[in-house]
């Protein structure tokens, strides 16, 4: 067995440990691969030209942005707040959990509203600590901590298993055309349906867990006077 | 001399009669993307702001021509193409200009003008590629041109403000925030090829084939799910990921014995995503929001994900061997 081989994997293993340029690590690890599978300058500059071009579709991204940006300027993130503080008389992990609906939905349209910089922290965050103040606590550090971390954890679980629910988004393009070289032809929109249960799945998980775990906050940091309110 | 030539062969395709209609919207969709990518391009070489314009320019020129004529050039001029992008890229030589961002003032004034209206041109790509998809011969992907062409007009309608160079710019200033990571997803797709071509897939197939008896499937899947979600652990990103595991491991373990490539092929993406939410180099959905929400632990978004991430591996596993 020629080990050698994976020298080229180990480029990007040792890369990314030690933190260097994404881009870097991905060219160094294809002129390394090339040069022990004996591929050659000319067959490497084949097979980068070859898959960049075939793979084209992965950049509709860009296409997409010629509205995202423009969208945003016209508000689409305020409207999305405006969505979420309907939300009311609701604990901290339920603000989580309707965020959670609420971006899982979106996700499958391929709409995000400026992640945890452009929406968490500005309007789930407040949200969310307003709700334990609404509850008659005064938020504990250590609670609100938590909450942050979750309402990271549910923006990042809904957004990827629901992201995949858009058709003709990056990651089922990639797939398809793995799985083309391999000689398995499959269309985009079988991708897509396939990940729903999951996408569906991943969402309740989520606010389920966030849920709980808020809950058990709430009882460790603040147990008897919510008892009190019970 | 390059351009005259590429011309012509750009005409034989769009009249060729066996190509179908799909394809050729689906190249003048990349043939857009390409002339957005180049505006960009000479829009931050003529921006006296942007501290690297001849680096900048030159990562999005190539990016755009690559984009728009690639299936006219030698493969191997794009080799040579992709390989010049990179080099502005590694010298971090790709930079910004001035910014157009809205301001929250501008943003606000312009939701009291059009209201939750503005979501209908959010939807609308979406909504558009589901329905080309399964109404149409033409695909997906020309669902989300004319999705795209369909929320430009609807917000043209609800402001004359948003005039053509209106997009253009919001677009460009996206771009640019992104930045060479733009090329990432086609590089890391094209590092995959080239990690199939030099035989990595064979030797790993070979490694796992000692432990793992082929012919069982299931064990098979196991074995591939898991190892989706611990790669990308290591690499960050499931996308680095996925071509080497489905050539390695998918491919002879799972995919050879008859199991169905949607099911396997897709699903083992989504297992992957299970590994990213478990590690640091993930930093932009791990770390990046530890700093942004002034987290006291460098770990704190982690520790809110690993047993959700747990779970959904588990189920996934199931889901592929009862669907496969």
């Amino acid at each position: 067995m020629e080990l050698v081989k994976l020298l080229g994997v180990l480029v990007v293993v040792v890369g990314f440990a030690l933190k260097l340029d994404s881009i870097l690590i991905v060219v160094a690890a294809a002129i390394v691969s090339a040069a022990v599978g004996g591929l050659g300058v000319e067959g490497l500059l084949e097979t980068l030209g070859t898959s960049f071009v075939n793979n084209r579709s992965m950049a509709i991204f860009i296409l997409i942005m010629l509205v995202t940006g423009t969208l945003e300027r016209n508000g689409l993130k305020e409207a999305a707040a405006n969505l979420i503080r309907k939300v009311k008389r609701a604990s901290a992990g339920a603000v989580i959990g309707a965020y959670g609906i609420m971006r899982g939905i979106f996700a499958a349209f391929n709409v995000s509203f400026g992640g945890v910089a452009g929406f968490v922290r500005p309007i789930i965050m407040p949200m969310a600590v307003g709700a334990i103040e609404a509850s008659g606590n005064e938020p504990h550090e250590d609670h609100v901590e938590t909450v942050k971390g979750m309402a990271s954890g549910m923006e990042n679980i809904a957004w990827f298993f629901c992201q995949v629910l858009f058709v003709g988004g990056g990651g089922a393009l990639l797939v398809q055309s793995t799985l083309k070289d391999l000689g398995y032809e499959v269309d985009l929109i079988d991708l897509a349906v396939v990940e729903i249960p999951i996408a569906i799945f991943a969402v309740l998980v989520g606010i389920t867990y966030y849920f709980l775990k808020d809950k058990r906050m709430v009882r460790k940091y603040y147990g008897n006077k919510v008892a009190k309110e019970d | 001399m390059l351009f005259k030539v590429n011309s012509i062969f750009t005409l034989a395709f769009f009249t060729d009669p066996d190509v179908t209609l799909g394809a050729k919207l689906l190249e003048v969709i990349l043939i857009v993307m390409g002339l957005i990518t180049i505006y960009n391009g000479i829009k931050n070489l003529l921006d006296k702001s942007n501290p690297a314009r001849i680096g900048t320019a030159v990562f999005w020129c190539a990016l755009g021509i690559v984009l728009a004529l690639g299936r006219w050039l030698p493969p191997i001029a794009s080799g040579i193409l992709v390989i010049i992008m990179t080099i502005p890229a590694i010298f971090k030589q790709v930079k910004m200009g001035k910014s157009n961002a809205p301001t929250p003032e501008e943003e606000k004034a312009n939701f009291d003008k059009i209201g939750m209206k503005i979501f209908i041109p959010a939807l609308t790509i979406g909504v558009s590629a589901i329905l080309f998809a399964l109404l149409t011969k033409l695909g997906a992907l020309v669902g989300i041109g004319f999705g795209i062409i369909l929320s430009i007009v609807l917000l043209m309608i609800y402001s004359r403000d948003n005039k053509p160079k209106v997009f253009l710019d919001d677009s460009a200033r996206l771009l640019s925030v992104v930045g060479p990571l733009s090329m990432l997803p086609m590089l890391l797709a094209s590092l995959g090829a080239v990690f199939t071509k030099s035989g990595v897939g064979e030797v790993i197939a070979e490694l796992v084939g000692k432990v793992v008896p082929e012919g069982n499937v299931n064990v098979g899947i196991i074995v591939f799910a898991i190892g989706m979600a611990l790669f990308t652990m290591i690499m960050g990103n499931a996308f680095a990921a996925i071509t080497v595991m489905t050539v390695g491991i998918g491919h002879p373990f799972v995919l050879a014995h008859g199991a169905d490539p949607v099911v396997i092929g897709m699903v083992a993406l989504t297992a992957g995503y299970c590994g990213t939410l478990c590690t640091p180099m993930a930093a932009n959905f791990n770390i990046v929001p530890v700093a942004m929400l002034d987290m006291k632990d460098r770990f704190g978004v982690i520790k809110n994900q690993y047993i959700p991430a747990i779970i959904l591996l588990i189920f996934q596993i199931i889901y592929m061997i009862i669907l496969k």
